[in-house]
C-alpha cells in the first residue's frame, strides 16, 4: 500500500469538512495536515499546489486534487462503497443540485474573506450579509428538501447533499446565529446526521487543529 | 423516449444558463427555450413554482425538474453520453470538475446580479469594485490551473465541462472592463472555443431573448 493520502484542511473550513466526511464514509485513512487560514504567511508547499490558496487539498494516488466537490466525485468513482450518489440519473441530479445549491449559492457568499471585507466596510454589515444569504439559501433549500427528502436529503440514503449540509448549518447557527425555526426539515436532517459516527469524526470541534476549550 | 422536447428556462446573459446551452448544443439535444426575465418579479414568481430557488437555468425533462447548472450538465453527460464532456480517466475528470467548480462556486456567485445590487445599495459603485476583485482573483487562479492542465482546451485536447466555464467568465470580465493581458492561456482557449459552432449557438447574442433589458 502506498503512503496514506494527505488532506490539507482547516478545522473551521466548511469545504474541508465535506471532504473529511467523505473520507470517513469511505473508510479511507489519511494524514491530516492543518492549514491556518488566518495565517498571513502562506505555506510555500500549500501555495504552490493550490493557486486559489484554498482548503481542502487532497493528495492521493500520486495526485493533487482541489475543490471539495471534485474531490468527493473522484473518491466516489475510485472507492464506490458506500455510494455517495443514487443510481438513477434523476435522483443523482437532485443530490447534485442540492449539493451545488449549498456549494455555489450559499457557501461562497459567507466565506471568511468576504465576511471580513464587509465588516471592515461597515461594522456589522458582514453579519447582516451572511445572515441574509444563508436565510435566502435555506428558504429555497427547505422547499427542495420538502420535495425530495426522506430520512436524508434525497430519499433514505446518504448522498453528497448530506455531506454538504452540516457545515453550512454549523456556520448558520454557531457563527451567524441564524434563526432556524423556519427550517424544520433542514434541522431534522442535520440533527440526524450529527448522530452518525462519520459525521462526528469530521466535525470541526474534533479536528487536530481545533482550538481547545 | 418521450415525445416532449425538454425545456430550458434561461436568460440570455446568465452565465449559468450559457454553460447549459453549450452542453445542450454540443450534445445536439433539441430543446424548447423559455425566457425568464431576471428583472421581472412576476417571471421569477412563476419560475419559483417549479424551482424554489427561482433561478436559471432550470431544465425540465420527462416531467423531471433539474436545477443547478453543473447538476444539469452532469445529468446530460450521463443520459446523452455521445460527445463526452468528461474524460474517461478519473484524474482528468477530477481536474475538469475542479476547474468548473472554481468558476461556478468560487467566482461566479460573487458577481451575480443580486450580490451586486445589494452591495450597490450599501454604497454606489461598491458592487462593481467587489466583483472586479473576485473576478481578478479567480482569473489568476484559473490561469495557473490551465497552465498545468490544458492542451488545446482546458483539460487536454478535448472539450470538457471545464471549457464551458470559460466564455461566460471572459464575457463577464469584459463587461467589468478588466485587463485580460495577465491571462494568456485563458484567452487562448477562449478564442479557440469561440470558433466552435456549439459555442456560437449558445452565445448570449444568439438567443431568442437577446437584448432583453439591455
Amino acid at each position: 500500500m502506498a503512503a496514506k493520502p494527505i488532506l490539507y484542511s482547516s478545522w473551521s473550513s466548511g469545504c474541508s469538512s465535506r471532504v473529511r466526511t467523505a473520507l470517513a464514509l469511505k473508510k479511507i485513512d489519511y494524514e491530516y495536515q492543518p492549514v491556518n487560514l488566518l495565517n498571513k504567511q502562506k505555506e510555500q508547499e500549500f501555495h504552490g499546489n493550490n493557486p486559489a490558496e484554498k482548503v481542502p487539498i487532497l493528495k492521493i494516488n500520486g495526485l493533487t486534487l482541489t475543490e471539495s466537490m471534485a474531490i468527493i466525485e473522484y473518491l466516489d468513482e475510485i472507492y464506490p462503497d458506500p455510494p455517495l450518489l443514487p443510481k438513477e440519473p434523476e435522483l443523482k441530479a437532485r443530490a447534485r443540485a442540492i449539493a451545488f445549491h449549498i456549494a455555489s449559492n450559499i457557501q461562497p457568499l459567507q466565506n471568511k474573506p468576504i465576511y471580513l471585507m464587509l465588516n471592515e466596510k461597515e461594522p456589522g454589515y458582514g453579519d447582516f450579509w451572511c445572515q441574509h444569504f444563508i436565510s435566502k439559501g435555506f428558504k429555497a433549500l427547505e422547499e427542495l428538501l420538502q420535495m425530495h427528502s426522506g430520512d436524508f436529503c434525497v430519499g433514505n440514503q446518504i448522498s453528497i447533499a448530506d455531506i454538504c449540509l452540516p457545515s453550512i448549518v454549523y456556520n448558520a447557527i454557531e457563527k451567524y446565529h441564524v434563526d432556524m425555526t423556519p427550517y424544520p426539515i433542514i434541522t431534522r436532517i442535520s440533527n440526524k446526521l450529527a448522530e452518525l459516527p462519520e459525521f462526528q469524526v469530521a466535525h470541526p470541534n474534533n479536528q487536530p487543529d481545533a482550538p481547545k476549550n | 423516449m418521450s415525445n416532449q422536447k425538454p425545456v430550458l428556462y434561461s436568460y440570455w446573459r446568465s452565465s449559468c444558463s450559457w454553460r447549459v446551452r453549450i452542453a445542450l448544443a454540443l450534445k445536439n439535444v433539441d430543446y424548447e427555450y423559455k425566457t425568464v426575465d431576471l428583472l421581472s418579479e412576476e417571471a421569477k414568481s412563476k419560475l419559483k413554482e417549479i424551482n424554489p430557488a427561482a433561478k436559471v437555468p432550470t431544465f425540465v425533462v420527462d416531467g423531471q425538474v433539474i436545477t443547478e447548472s453543473l447538476a444539469i450538465i452532469e445529468y446530460l453527460e450521463e443520459t446523452h453520453p455521445d460527445v463526452p464532456l468528461l474524460p474517461k480517466d478519473p484524474i482528468k475528470r477530477a481536474h475538469a470538475r475542479a476547474i468548473s467548480l472554481l468558476v461556478a462556486s468560487g467566482i461566479q456567485p460573487l458577481h451575480n446580479l443580486k450580490v451586486l445590487q445589494l452591495l450597490n445599495k450599501k454604497e454606489a459603485g461598491f458592487g462593481g469594485q467587489f466583483a472586479k476583485q473576485f473576478v481578478v482573483e479567480g482569473l489568476t487562479a484559473l490561469e495557473i490551473l490551465l497552465k498545468q492542465h490544458s492542451g488545446k482546451y482546458a483539460v487536454g485536447d478535448d472539450v470538457t465541462i471545464a471549457d464551458l466555464s470559460i466564455p461566460p467568465l471572459i464575457y463577464s470580465a469584459n463587461r467589468f472592463n478588466l485587463d485580460l493581458s495577465p491571462y494568456p492561456t485563458v484567452n487562448r482557449i477562449n478564442e479557440t472555443l469561440a470558433d466552435i459552432p456549439a459555442f456560437i449557438a449558445a452565445h448570449p447574442d444568439n438567443q431568442p431573448d437577446t437584448g432583453l433589458n439591455a
